[in-house]
């Protein structure tokens, strides 16, 4: 859905795990999930601080 | 020979000849015929009406005390018992514009008049009032007070007198949102290839579906370093307490709720459901951090890479919601994040 968020004018955006689960996998062990949880929030974090001028999409680190 | 209409003008202090914005606070009062700016409107009436009284409000006034400038300036209207009343035009004032439109939409709504304002496209007003009121496009600056003024009163006219009104672009206002079906000479295909044909010689086409545009929004800097800054999660993918408080709709919502994390290191999945009808739901009523990621934020606030994690999530279902709920919603939301100190936000779409 990154396209959408750019058009729409978000400014930071963060591509995620899935519509049904942006920020989790059910196939993934628990552990393994929250780690894949960590990261993307972690990379919205990385995104906050860093300056844009328009829509920017982070790809996944 | 139609009968004259009575008139209603609405004007702010400076167009009324009260003063400048040392009386941008005067209340709202009444004074009978045209005055000032509305003498414009009485002059493009011609024999067609009369302007039989003139209310005017301070800039400040209207738009502090927004509720009670709004239903004084009603009942001064209602008391000239109008057939029309027309509102500016406010051209780039923002503060009038705000105002012209409140007031055509309380007096259509309330007194069942028919109300017509004119404002520069960037007021605004526009964006707050186009689509319940006849906003007619004018300059930004008071340089043409006599043809603008006529082309309000030929709007207003044919809506006082119940004539059928014709397109934006050929009457000059601003596009309400409104589709209504007409029949034309030649078929969709035909109209389309035409258009493409002229997009394809370099020549000016209109499309019969125009796209909504986005404003573009300034992307802000955070000022503060993370370690020491205030981090809010909000969410559009439908996350509520159980029992869904809040009534948030399944789709086309226009509520949110504000749901306090007080406490908490993680959420359980008992305590929540899901209203959203745009995605399957099941993986995040399994587990709510799927959606709203309770559990690493604490740990990062624990750990210090977050200053804190601000205790209430707002949430709400981002499915076929219309722009304007969600820029309102938005528009709440981050006032709210505002006043309670938040300095980002993490907002987690499905």
């Amino acid at each position: 859905m990154t396209p959408v968020a750019v058009m729409v004018g978000a400014n930071r955006i963060v591509p995620a795990a899935g519509i049904i689960h942006p920020l989790g996998n059910a196939e993934l062990s628990p552990d393994d999930e929250k780690a894949l949880r960590r990261r993307i929030v972690e990379q919205a974090l990385q995104a906050l601080r860093t300056e844009v001028a328009k829509p920017t999409v982070f790809s996944s680190a | 020979m139609p009968e004259r209409l009575r008139v209603v003008c609405y004007v702010n202090q400076f167009f009324g000849q009260i003063g400048g914005e040392e009386k941008a606070g005067v209340e709202p009062l009444s004074r009978d015929g045209a005055v000032g700016a509305a003498r414009a409107v009485q002059q493009a009436l011609g024999d067609a009406g009369t302007v039989v009284a003139t209310v005017i409000c301070g800039d400040n006034y209207a738009a502090e005390q927004s509720d009670r400038a709004l239903a004084a300036m009603v009942a001064l209207v209602a008391a000239a018992k109008p057939d029309l009343v027309v509102a500016g035009p406010a051209f780039l004032a923002g503060r009038y514009g705000v105002a012209c439109g409140a007031l055509c939409a309380a007096v259509q709504a309330q007194l069942t008049v028919p109300a017509v304002t004119g404002m520069h496209a960037e007021n605004p007003g526009v964006d707050l009032y186009r689509r319940s009121v006849y906003i007619v496009q004018t300059g930004a600056e008071a340089t043409r007070m006599l043809p603008e003024a006529q082309r309000l009163v030929a709007l207003g006219l044919k809506l006082a007198r119940g004539e059928k009104i014709g397109a934006p672009a050929a009457e000059g206002y601003f596009a309400r949102g409104v589709t209504r079906n007409v029949v034309t000479e030649t078929t969709a295909a035909e109209r389309a290839t035409a258009m493409l044909l002229d997009k394809l010689a370099g020549r000016p086409f209109a499309s019969e579906v125009p796209r909504p545009s986005f404003a573009s929004v300034p992307a802000p800097r955070l000022v503060k370093t993370l370690e020491g800054a205030t981090i809010a999660l909000v969410t559009d993918g439908g996350l509520v307490p159980k029992g869904n408080p809040d009534g948030i709709e399944a789709l086309n919502a226009t509520r949110y709720g504000a749901y306090s994390i007080e406490g908490k290191d993680a959420l359980d999945a008992a305590q929540y459901e899901n209203p959203h009808r745009g995605y399957d739901t099941t993986w995040v009523k399994q587990d709510p951090h799927r959606l709203v990621p309770v559990d690493v934020a604490r740990e990062l606030e624990q750990r210090g890479a977050i200053g804190k994690l601000h205790e209430t999530v707002y949430s709400t279902v981002g499915v076929a919601t219309t722009l304007a709920q969600s820029a309102r919603m938005g528009a709440e939301i981050a006032e709210k994040l505002r006043a309670a100190g938040v300095d980002a936000v993490i907002l987690t779409s499905t």
